[in-house]
């Protein structure tokens, strides 16, 4: 298991980077914290001609504040985040799903970009960002463009990113007061990919929510209007009211056939549920997961 | 019992080295002009080779079987009435019949260089249809693994001791019951380093090897060259768990590869080779009948066993080893009076079922636990009342079983006793009744065991495989300042056999543990051995060890005696000192003696001097029988499928114990690995025999969140056979847990319909269970 060759280069600027990355034949890849294309490189499952290390930009590196929107550039790792090394505008959510991410080795290289670029549907950024309504800030030669996180990741491992363009940044906006955040993830073994995963961002007080199934084939389901989850209303009393056939359903309509499948993703978008109604109190330092 | 010798719980000292970092491995070999080796493998289970194209700048570095002409396949036959004989070449002849079979071989200075050439290397293969699966590979009809045998059944047995005794019992319960197939998975995978020794005229094989003198034996076989010209050399050993008790097809190439290249060549297993090519292990399928009265007491077992025992018989323990001994021992530690058991080793287009820690022992014990399980349901009684009634008790040891396996002692009732009273089975009980906050379900799981060690020449004889046990050797050496050197042929892979050989040492001649040294894994350097498997290294080489020190001993005493100017027979051995009537001499200065100052010996001195290699059987040499009660209480979420071991307990019986740390450190590492067999390990494969795990992602190993610390009990019946009484241990942690834990799940579920039957018990398993159980018609509907 050793890598086909590759040239290695190491841009110190988003313009070189970006230069480079338009001048440079098929075959170019990114690598970030290396936590899924490093396996793939010593598997052969990617031999790219050159690699393009984008963690010598220092711009990537950084995160701030910008009014109520957290902007983390991609090159954030899991650890900076679980570590309170970035700021927060979301009651600890972040800092919980990043706790829980795979192990701390991983967590330490692996970027916050990267993950939503890889875009493994059983990665927790995919799902939880998602949830949690972000954007993605894409660089290119020509400007910047944004989208929210469901409409770049188009499908398992597929984003809608240009050959020439990069992720600089995500966008993660302010989770309101009042608002109720739940994340649970099923996994076979802890820290290793999710089979199933449930987040719900909810506004009790507004009456609205968005609730995310993850871990699924192709992107993640997502209800960015979650009142059916609810029997057509969210308020208060939101746990009570959560309806396991409406998540069902949700499911078939995604194209999901198999009814054991439906019923762990159903469950645990019941627990995200209920963690959001009435969090544990231990979950500000425990990593969340069923 | 002296501080460091048998019995004492020293900390091993080869921990020192092994935990800072310091082994040397066969993955730390620099050798000057050292080429890597990787092989094109086929990425088909089962294909004719219409040919193999290699490009031609690479010519010179990639060697097909046309090259290694006059090699020999790999033949581990058996001598059971019946066998048919599988010929393993070490690079693929006409046909292909594993994914991961080696079709060429391609050197170059690194690894990645070679790979690079593997790649360029195509191979135009007709794929033939594959023989995936071991019940539909013995049906007529089924396409061949090996064409000329007719069919695809390696060997069949029947054994059948008046089952027609049994039939008209109340209770009758059948069950299919089943284990997965596995990979071992120890932390260094196999590797092999072989350089010629131009000035000893040797091919010098390093490789990582529980069996360093059967890896020459098989090297010699297929290469045609005399065994004085191979030397094996083990070092540091990563873990083998008997998937180093076996010669690949790579060790021979390599060998090959050597002699024909003249520099040395490497070849270190990726895990992705291990998980997919080689290290299987495991996978039985079982058709079980108990027959019982109404009380729990059981009339009879007759039972169907298959054995997927993949595409070749592996060397030197053959195919049929693992289905061979289902038959033997699946009656495990009961006495009951009719049993039957007919078994097939059947061939499939699968890597070569190979023989992993409890081997046979961790699926009988499954098929059999689980079954009486059933049993007590089907009798309204606990489980634990259908084990009592039916353990062997202790008034019969020693006792011969219904296959005519000889317990040699032990109190299996006082094990399953100790057991229950340890885990509180009325406290777990009372919880039961009650509903848990968080809705999953308590069950509480036992299961028992007892494990044959140490069995030698009277029982491997029958076999008829390439390896027989005979005598176990050692060599013991004083070193002329008093230090003492062992020699042996078995090896140590994590055992801790530096220590516990060297506190058996102790015992005899109280040289301190710190100056005993262990020589092993070298041919050169040792006597021969069969190596280290079959949980006998401390019954086998321990009692080696004893037997050569005693000899050292006594001649240390006539020397001693001379020092003192007193008769032999006047003086005695104590604390590392020849006493006689007027003082004492240590040994170092009878060492001393010998060798720096002969002009003091007797004239008629043992010419013999410091140095004594003896042999050593055990008085019986059917075995020792260790035992253990195992109590798993679980939490599960019927939801989820995920079970959380709440409480594990072992009542274990290992005979006298050498050294109760190292004991502990097995139990230990065995039941994690049993914990990975129960919940989590399973190697699948497609119906065109692809294996669907090749990394760790997809083949999931128990972590340290995964696994419980286990109360282990110890209780020590000697066995009175043995030297002082040890037994094997080595395997007996695996053994049990699938059986255990399946049984806590199903004894959770079983209010909800619930009982499964295939280990690993996955959390999809478990969700798809309940949900039948549920709503079956519903289910069925959606699942047709």
């Amino acid at each position: 298991m050793k890598p086909a060759a590759f040239a290695w280069e190491r841009p110190d600027s988003l313009p070189a980077l970006l230069a480079r990355l338009a001048e440079a034949p098929a075959g170019v890849k990114l690598i970030a914290g290396g936590q899924s294309l490093g396996p793939m490189l010593n598997l052969r499952l990617v031999e790219p001609a050159l690699i393009l290390d984008i963690t010598g930009v220092p711009e990537l590196r950084t995160a701030r504040v910008e009014c109520d929107t957290l902007v983390l550039g991609a090159c954030v790792t899991h650890a900076d985040i679980e570590d309170g090394r970035v700021p927060d505008l979301t009651g600890g959510a972040l800092r919980r799903v990043a706790a829980a991410i795979a192990y701390r080795p991983v967590r330490n290289r692996g970027t916050v970009g990267g993950s939503l670029v890889h875009a493994d549907p059983a990665a927790d950024w995919v799902s939880a960002l998602t949830a949690l309504g972000a954007e993605v800030e894409i660089a290119g030669r020509t400007g910047r463009r944004t989208l929210p996180v469901e409409r770049f990741v188009t499908g398992a491992l597929a984003v809608a990113l240009g050959a020439d363009e990069i992720l600089v940044a995500v966008r993660v906006p302010a989770l309101p007061a009042g608002a109720a955040w739940g994340y649970v993830k099923h996994c076979a073994k802890i820290g290793e990919f999710a089979h199933a995963i449930g987040a719900v961002r909810l506004e009790p007080g507004a009456g609205r929510g968005r609730a995310v199934i993850g871990a699924v084939e192709g992107p993640p389901v997502l209800l960015a209007d979650a009142r059916p989850l609810f029997g057509g209303r969210i308020g208060a009393d939101f746990a009570a009211r959560f309806d396991p056939r409406a998540a069902d359903l949700a499911l078939r309509d995604a194209g999901m056939a198999d009814a054991v499948e439906r019923h762990i993703h159903v469950t645990v978008l019941g627990r995200a549920v209920a963690a959001a109604a009435a969090p544990d109190p231990r979950a500000n330092t425990l990593p969340e997961a069923a | 019992m002296s501080r460091e010798g048998v019995g004492a719980p020293l900390p091993r000292k080869e921990d020192d080295r092994l935990m800072r970092g310091r082994g040397q491995y066969v993955g730390d070999i620099r050798l000057p002009g050292l080429h890597d080796v990787a092989f094109v493998r086929s990425p088909l289970a089962h294909a004719r080779i219409r040919a193999i194209h290699v490009p031609k700048a690479y010519r010179d570095r990639v060697f097909t079987a046309v090259d290694i002409d006059g090699v020999l396949p790999i033949r581990a036959v058996s001598g059971l009435p019946g066998f048919k004989v599988s010929e393993q070449p070490v690079l693929a002849t006409g046909k292909v019949r594993q994914v991961g079979e080696l079709v060429a071989m391609c050197v170059a200075p690194t690894r990645a260089e070679a790979e690079d050439i593997a790649t360029a290397v195509v191979l135009d293969l007709e794929e033939l249809p594959a023989v995936h699966d071991m019940l539909a590979a013995r049906e007529p009809g089924s396409a061949l693994v090996h064409e000329h045998w007719g069919d695809n059944v390696f060997l069949e047995t029947l054994v059948d001791v008046g089952i027609e005794s049994a039939l008209d019992a109340p209770i009758k319960v059948s069950r299919t019951i089943s284990t997965g197939r596995q990979c071992m998975a120890p932390i260094e995978g196999r590797g092999t380093v072989v350089q010629l020794d131009h000035r000893l005229d040797q091919l010098v094989v390093h490789t990582a090897s529980q069996m360093p003198h059967i890896v020459r034996n098989g090297l010699s076989e297929c290469l045609g060259i005399e065994q004085g010209r191979i030397r094996i050399v083990s070092p540091d050993v990563g873990g083998g768990f008997g998937y180093k008790a076996i010669l690949l097809a790579e060790d021979v190439a390599l060998a090959w590869l050597a002699l024909r290249c003249g520099h040395p060549v490497r070849w270190l297993e990726d895990r992705r080779e291990h998980l997919t090519a080689n290290a299987n292990c495991r996978e039985h399928h079982y058709r079980i009948t108990a027959y019982a009265e109404r009380d729990g007491t059981l009339r009879g077992v007759d039972c169907e066993a298959t054995v997927d025992s993949g595409a070749y018989s592996a060397y030197p323990f053959s195919a049929c080893l693992e289905a061979a001994q289902v038959a033997s021992i699946l009656p495990g530690p009961y006495d009951f009076p009719a049993y039957r058991c007919r078994t097939w080793s059947v061939a499939t287009n699968k890597c070569p079922i190979l023989p992993y820690r409890g081997v046979a022992r961790t699926g009988v014990c499954f098929a059999l636990e689980l079954v009486l399980d059933a049993v007590a349901r089907a009798a309204g009684v606990a489980p634990e009342i259908v084990r009592e009634k039916n353990l062997v008790r202790p008034e019969q040891m020693p006792f011969e079983n219904i296959t005519k396996k000889h317990f040699d002692s032990g109190d299996y009732p006082e094990a399953l006793a100790r057991a229950l009273k340890a885990v509180d089975v009325e406290a777990v009980r009372a919880r039961q009744r009650q509903d848990e906050p968080d809705g999953r379900r308590i069950g509480l799981g036992l299961a028992i065991y007892c494990e044959q060690a140490a069995h030698g020449t009277s029982v491997y004889s029958g076999w008829g495989i390439p390896m027989v046990p005979g005598h176990e050797q050692a060599s013991a050496r004083l070193t002329p300042d008093g230090g003492l050197e062992l020699r042996i042929g078995v090896h140590s892979h994590g055992q801790g056999l530096e220590t516990t050989l060297a506190q058996v040492a102790h015992e005899i001649l109280g040289v301190p543990v710190a100056r005993t040294r262990l020589v092993h894994g070298d041919t050169a350097m040792t006597p021969y051995s069969t190596g280290s498997w079959g949980s006998r290294v401390m019954v086998m080489a321990g009692g080696a060890v004893a037997a050569a020190c005693e000899a050292l001993r006594d001649r240390a005493v006539r020397i001693g005696a001379h020092l003192l100017q007193a008769r032999s027979e006047e003086c005695r051995f104590e604390g590392g000192h020849v006493v006689g009537p007027t003082g004492d001499v240590p040994l170092e200065a009878i060492a001393h003696t010998w060798y720096r100052r002969p002009q003091d010996l007797a004239p008629d001195t043992d010419p013999g001097g410091l140095e004594v290699t003896a042999g050593y059987k055990p008085v019986r040499d059917s075995g020792t029988f260790s035992y253990a009660a195992h109590a798993a209480v679980v939490a599960v979420d019927p939801d989820l499928g995920a079970v959380e071991i709440l409480d594990y307990v072992i009542v274990e019986d290992g005979g006298t114990l050498v050294n109760p740390l190292v004991v502990d450190g097995q139990i230990y590492g065995g039941l994690a690995q049993g914990i990975g067999t129960a919940l989590f390990e399973e190697m699948r494969f497609d119906a065109r025999g692809q294996p669907l795990a090749s990394t760790f992602a997809d083949y999931l190993l128990p972590g340290a969140a995964d696994v419980p610390m286990a109360r282990i009990d110890h209780m020590e019946t000697p066995s009175p056979y043995t030297r002082f009484g040890q037994k094997g241990i080595g395997e007996g942690g695996a053994i049990a847990p699938p059986a255990a834990l399946a049984n806590a799940v199903n004894d959770a579920l079983a209010p909800l319909g619930v009982e499964l039957l295939h280990s690993p018990i996955t959390p999809r398993r478990i969700v798809e269970a309940v949900l039948a159980a549920e709503t079956p018609a519903v289910t069925a509907r959606e699942a047709a």
